[in-house]
């Protein structure tokens, strides 16, 4: 059974953990204001985030690096909907998503979507964050190749990744 | 971060490859598979604790999901992978990992 938990586990989340060395205060100041997680990310929000709350994103480039900035720039005024579950401060921001907005204007209402959470703990020295996003085994295969921008072709050729993905999903 | 990119080809199912994935003999089926040969129904039942009629129900749901094919040949139908679909679902995870990276790597700067 161990393997089939790891993979379902590898397939369906992505974890993601930080330490950041500034105050937990500082970060849940820059995940949990909208303007602040905006200017990160690269987003701006219709309103602040409260559990419960169905808000409506639009893409902007970030303000934090230029250059990353200017490959965003295709994707400015890309929109999508966010549903906020929890607001605990000082410990988690959590929220549902369409985990890939790919045309402007597209309706994704009625398709399924991921939930996104920030975890926040203190550490010496800093904050560790941890971010998960899960429930991709919902997520039609469809939205998930059209997350893709070519080379297609590239990549199907390469037998081998399948190779690599069965173990890294096993390991 | 731009969470999606624009057009890439034009995927006319949407399977459950995931949900296809989390199964213990259709894992198994996928990795006898993977050695890139076509595997009849008798050689991918051997070694597995699991009936005939089992090892073809599991095959059809990856059918349905994409993740196999099969072809006859005389009076046997051979199975083997679709490679492509496989690795597309891994990459799509893999982006959305990196994206992650990034964006983590931004509030970073923001907040040190």
């Amino acid at each position: 059974m161990a393997l089939e938990q790891t993979v379902t586990a590898t397939m369906d989340r992505i974890e993601k953990k930080v330490v950041l060395r500034a105050p937990l205060p500082r970060v849940w100041r820059a995940i949990s204001d909208v303007k602040e997680f905006g200017t990160w990310f690269g987003v701006s929000f219709d309103g602040p985030f409260e559990p419960g709350k169905r808000l409506k994103g639009r893409l902007v480039p970030t303000q934090v690096d230029p250059e990353v900035a200017k490959m965003q720039e295709p994707y400015r005024g890309f929109t999508f909907d966010i549903v906020v579950e929890a607001v605990d401060p000082m410990s988690r921001l959590s929220f549902h998503w369409h985990p890939s907005p790919v045309e402007p204007g597209a309706d994704y209402s009625k398709e399924p979507m991921t939930l996104v959470s920030f975890d926040l703990r203190e550490v010496p020295g800093g904050t560790e964050l941890t971010v998960t996003e899960s429930g991709f085994d919902r997520i039609p295969l469809e939205r998930r190749a059209k997350a893709f921008r070519g080379n297609e072709e590239g990549w199907e050729k390469q037998t081998t990744l399948i190779a690599s993905y069965l173990a890294r999903a096993g390991a | 971060m731009p969470r999606g990119h624009a057009a890439a080809a034009r995927v006319v199912e949407a399977a459950p490859v995931f949900a296809a994935l989390g199964d213990r003999t259709r894992l198994h089926i996928i990795e006898s598979l993977s050695g890139g040969g076509r595997l009849s129904i008798a050689r991918l039942t051997t070694g597995t604790r699991v009936s005939r009629q089992a090892v073809t129900k599991h095959l059809q749901t990856l059918s349905r999901a994409g993740l196999v094919r099969s072809q006859r040949r005389g009076r046997e139908r051979l199975w083997e992978l679709e490679t492509a679909r496989l690795a597309r679902a891994g990459r799509y995870l893999e982006e959305i990992s990196r994206q992650w990276d990034d964006a983590l790597e931004r509030l970073r700067r923001m907040v040190e």
